[in-house]
């Protein structure tokens, strides 16, 4: 008997002693690991997102450039269960074979991103009401709605930039894991640069979907969803009117116009040619056009403004006159002759037919080449600098002040920043301080080494326009513009000295090198340029600024492989600075307009 | 045996509390994994609307228990064992095939498992064999129709193709246990689950090179005299035949998916998609728990209807879902002071019959508790049987309550009866 009960006591023990081990297990599974909340999450919250409309772009006058139109993605969810999918159905609904849809499937699976992969993108507005209805058989599939970019003014290409899938390489960047895979982002020029702001903030809500997939209710009543913010309107500094001018005038030459809104720094109008079209780099027609582009070999996707590279040429003796001035090195009186050019030892500068001994306002007028590598060799050889170096520097100086030679820090990427080589370049190539203004005689009249954007270029003439400051050149408009586009840039030049340059400029168009192209009315003043290209014909050059008194814009010019100057950078900025300022009647010049709209230039 | 029938004790609440108690967190787990949602409404089409009929249906039955002659079910204890071996005989032939077992009778829409009754009649009989004051327990006879007695429906039940309800008449050797069986045979039986685990394992050969080299050792480094190396070298030569016997048995007699469950269960197969699928959703509920669960009728798997069969066999993972670990320990507590509770009534009654009987109520019930629960947590194979008194089903859940309400009103009984204490 005793024995026996002994061995109740032995069972009570052990069945208390199972129960711990079921209460361990349990305590190991639910508190202490967390692989199966994981697990549980992932199988039944699905998370559907709402996607804001991007922001509007809109010109400095209000008018809108870019809109949205949706666009329509169908997703499916994974893991995918294949017994309850009916393939034959599913296949007629989105018009496929059962090959395609295997297909697609295992792609979906490949790069599916929170258990979601994209099943098909950019489905048209027929496919999206067909297949939106049938839908609701296949709890697996959803459709998602996003918008793709439309143009009002199909204008400005480069400057808008455009929308696309986001690439591995940007997902791996974003740090603040704001997008998936499949989402878009902007991928060049505004869209890009304002991406935060246009893009808003997109929604989550969180449902919970049973073991078919079908979704249920609310997650947690909704609790941990996130309401879609619809993206900023970027209100830009373009103005519509001129940009699309522009894109006429230039198109059929390869070249530039940057015209700039000189007392606040706002891009009016960027233009760059060979170039398309922005609708053909919306979503759905992406695909079929972009590698069309980027193998072209007019390179219809650089953007020359920002990016390509000039020597000035003469319209550098803008910049020469007003260092030369503000260093003492000449006065408004100093008078150097021209023998039909510059000679010094065998080197010769050649110059073109004008009255002897010009002074500063009729060198520029007549761009004499002589006058400046004088000037040149005053600037650099002043008796308070020890070496060249220091006469060098301090002439680099003022460039640097002027936002040469470094990036302007424009808002849009893939600014260059020109060429100002330092000192250390001509030590190395002559000697440390074995050289004087003779080796480097071809920068004094905008040549040589020295390269320059048409941005830059335009930012010479902005400042020139404002007698010795500026503002960075910009695009955005909104109401609060970054501390950079508003501070103002001085260049170190005294005002004094402007009157000088000025009247110059002013002189070419009346009566020098741009005589041509002068508009009855309007007080333009400008300075021509023709820059000897090793690669073939020159580059046609401009800068412009009017009206003389009170700017109201100022503007740069690069047709490349067009010949002189005057010829066609010239009439081209005028008409632009004409329509800039008379707006809607008809050009004075409707021959100068047509021949510049109508007239091609094989790039070489 | 005393005429006083009226000289009954008081039914023992502490049991029926804790059998109420149970029944309640099943009928919630049950309402929550069939009702799909979390706005409360209520319809008796349901799986919980027709729970709750078993539920009335069953402590009905429990109660009119007490309104018969407690000696009516020693007297038929035989009669009920023959009467549902019939039926687990019969039901192999006219019976409804489910799940590829053919153990339901239908009639109409009415279902009826008689393994689960069958639980009762051998529960009846073994009592009442075992507590005979005629009965020998060294005699070879008795052992013979004691190992029949629960051998008859384990050969039955998997006749119709149902294993794991069969397995569960091999909790009966607790009682034997209670009742004085050898603890060498339990430690053989020990010995002989983990053989079979490694052999399933790692193989005949494998466990075989084993023993050998084990004995080998001992031989070797270990002074025996002869006598004793020759019964150690006669148990080692035993362990290889018994474990040639599980090989085949494993191999040749197992089904295919039989042989399956048991190596993912064993961890030795990974299966996430087939069979352990189950199972892995399983612990994906309970584990998403958390400590305090995601709360009533917010349990994501089980409104996702995840966990297969969950109303049934793994209702323990809706427990576990919405109320955590603490929810999860308070069942098994309750279950655990039931279990001791029907250990302390065992012990006091006089009559042997009773005690025998108590036995065999405790060590069905705790073998249906820790193979399932074990089973949704990965520790045992899914065997599909259910949690007592939480589990959807009539059948299971009237058997259970009849099972203890006998005990109940046997219990009521003990002052009548003779002390049969020898």
């Amino acid at each position: 008997m005793t024995h026996n009960q002994n061995r109740s006591t032995i069972i009570r023990f052990a069945i208390v002693v199972f129960a711990l081990i079921l209460i361990s297990k349990l305590f190991y599974l639910q508190v202490l690991s967390d692989k199966y909340a994981e697990k549980s999450a992932r199988l039944s919250i699905r998370d559907v997102i709402e996607f804001p409309d991007r922001g509007l772009i809109t010109d400095r006058n209000g008018e809108i450039i870019v809109f949205n139109e949706d666009a329509h993605d169908l997703v499916v969810h994974f893991p995918f269960n294949k017994k309850e999918f009916e393939m034959d159905d599913f296949c007629r609904l989105v018009q496929m074979t059962p090959e395609e849809v295997t297909e697609k499937l295992k792609k979906a699976r490949a790069t599916r991103f929170n258990q979601k992969g994209l099943f098909i993108k950019n489905i048209s507005t027929q496919d999206f009401a067909r297949i939106q209805e049938g839908l609701f058989k296949f709890p697996q599939f959803d459709m998602e709605s996003r918008s793709d970019r439309k143009y009002k003014h199909n204008i400005a290409a480069h400057t808008l930039g455009y929308v696309a899938e986001i690439s591995r390489y940007e997902l791996e960047r974003d740090d603040e894991e704001y997008y998936d895979i499949g989402e878009n982002i902007g991928k060049s020029g505004l869209e890009r640069y304002y991406e935060s702001l246009l893009r808003g903030q997109k929604g989550k809500q969180y449902f919970l979907k049973d073991n078919t997939g079908k979704l249920k209710e609310q997650y947690n009543d909704g609790a941990d969803d996130t309401k879609a913010v619809v993206g900023t309107e970027l209100k830009v500094s373009l103005d519509v009117l001129i940009q699309e001018y522009g894109e006429k005038l230039i198109a059929g030459k390869t070249g530039s116009i940057v015209a700039i809104e000189p007392a606040t720094g706002e891009i009016l109008a960027m233009v760059t040619s060979p170039g398309y079209k922005p609708d053909m780099f919306a979503i759905k027609n992406l695909g079929k056009n972009y590698s069309k582009l980027a193998t072209d070999p007019s390179k219809p996707l650089i953007n020359r403004a920002t990016t390509s590279m000039y020597p000035p040429g003469s319209t550098f003796k803008v910049v020469m006159s007003l260092i030369g001035l503000q260093e003492g090195a000449i006065t408004p009186n100093t008078r150097y002759s021209c023998n039909g050019g510059f000679h010094i030892g065998g080197l010769t500068v050649r110059c073109h037919g004008h009255a002897p001994r010009p002074n500063v306002g009729y060198a520029i007028q007549t761009s004499c080449n002589a006058f400046y590598c004088n000037t040149y060799r005053e600037i650099l050889h002043q008796d308070r600098f020890e070496n060249i170096e220091e006469g060098y520097n301090n002439w680099k100086s003022y460039l640097n002040r002027m936002g040469l030679g470094d990036k302007l820090g424009t808002d849009i990427s893939g600014e260059k920043p020109g060429n100002v080589p330092n000192a250390n370049y001509f030590h190395k190539i002559h000697g440390q301080n074995k050289w004087n203004y003779v080796r480097i005689i071809s920068m004094s009249i905008g040549q040589g080494e020295l390269l320059l954007t048409p941005m830059q270029m335009a930012n010479i003439s902005a400042m020139v326009a404002n007698r010795g400051y500026f503002y960075t050149p910009h695009f955005i408009r909104s109401d609060n513009v970054p501390e950079a586009f508003t501070t103002k840039h001085e260049v170190g030049i005294d005002d004094i000295h402007f009157t000088t340059v000025v009247n110059g400029m002013r002189n070419v168009l009346t009566n020098g090198t741009g005589a041509y192209v002068q508009i009855p009315g309007i007080d333009i003043c400008g300075k021509t340029g023709t820059v000897q290209n090793p690669h073939g014909e020159n580059h046609s050059i401009f800068i412009a600024f009017a009206p003389k008194d009170n700017p109201k814009i100022a503007i740069a010019t690069v047709v490349e492989n067009a010949g002189y100057g005057s010829t066609w950078a010239a009439p081209i900025c005028t008409l632009m600075i004409e329509k800039y300022i008379n707006r809607d009647t008809v050009s004075q010049r409707p021959e100068l307009e047509k021949k510049m709209m109508e007239t091609e230039i094989p790039i070489q | 045996m005393s005429e006083k029938i009226y000289g009954q004790s008081r039914v023992d609440g502490i049991t029926v509390l804790l059998y109420l108690l149970l029944v309640f967190c099943g009928f919630l787990a049950i309402y929550s994994s069939s009702h799909g949602s979390d706005n409360f409404s209520f319809d008796f089409s349901t799986k919980y609307g027709k729970q709750l009929i078993w539920i009335v249906i069953s402590i009905t039955l429990g109660a009119v228990l007490f309104l018969m002659d407690v000696r009516f079910f020693e007297a038929f204890s035989y009669a009920f064992f023959i009467a549902w071996m019939l039926l687990l005989f019969l039901v192999i032939f006219f019976g409804k095939e489910v799940n590829g077992a053919r153990s339901w009778f239908a009639i109409g829409s009415f279902r009826l498992q008689p393994a689960e009754f069958a639980k009762l009649g051998v529960a009846l009989a073994l009592s009442r064999y075992v507590s005979d004051i005629d009965t020998d327990m060294k005699s070879l006879r008795y052992q013979l129709i004691t190992a029949g007695i629960i051998l008859l429906p384990i050969a039955l039940i998997v006749l119709q193709g149902d294993a794991g309800s069969g397995l569960v008449f091999f909790s009966f050797i607790m009682v034997l246990y209670r009742e004085g069986l050898s603890g060498t045979i339990l430690v053989i039986g020990i010995i002989a689950v983990i053989l079979s685990v490694l052999t399933f394992a790692f193989g005949f050969i494998a466990i075989v090179a084993a023993l050998i080299i084990l004995g080998g050792i001992i031989t070797a480094f270990i002074y025996t005299n002869s006598r004793q190396l020759k019964i150690f070298w006669l148990v080692i030569l035993a362990c290889v035949g018994f474990t040639k016997a599980v090989d085949f048995g494993f191999s040749n007699v197992l089904q295919e998916h039989q042989q399956k469950r048991i190596l993912v269960m064993l961890g030795l197969l990974e299966d996430p998609q087939g069979l352990g699928y189950n199972v892995n959703q399983s612990k994906i509920a309970i584990g998403s728990g958390g400590f305090w669960g995601k709360g009533y009728l917010q349990g994501t798997q089980t409104k996702g209807d995840f966990v297969p069969e969950q109303h049934t066999d793994f209702i323990f993972t809706s427990i576990g879902e919405e109320f955590g670990w603490i929810g999860s320990t308070v069942v098994i507590i309750i279950f655990v002071l039931l279990f001791l509770r029907i250990s302390m009534l065992a012990e006091r009654q006089r009559s042997k019959y009773s005690r025998v009987y108590a036995y065999c109520v405790l060590s069905v019930l705790f073998f249906h508790f820790l193979i399932n629960i074990a089973m949704t947590i990965n520790l045992a194979p899914v065997i599909g049987i259910p949690l007592p008194f939480f589990s959807y089903g009539g059948s299971s859940l009237i058997s259970f309550t009849v099972l203890l309400f006998l005990l109940l009103r046997l219990d009521t009984n003990r002052e009548n009866e003779l002390d049969s204490d020898y």
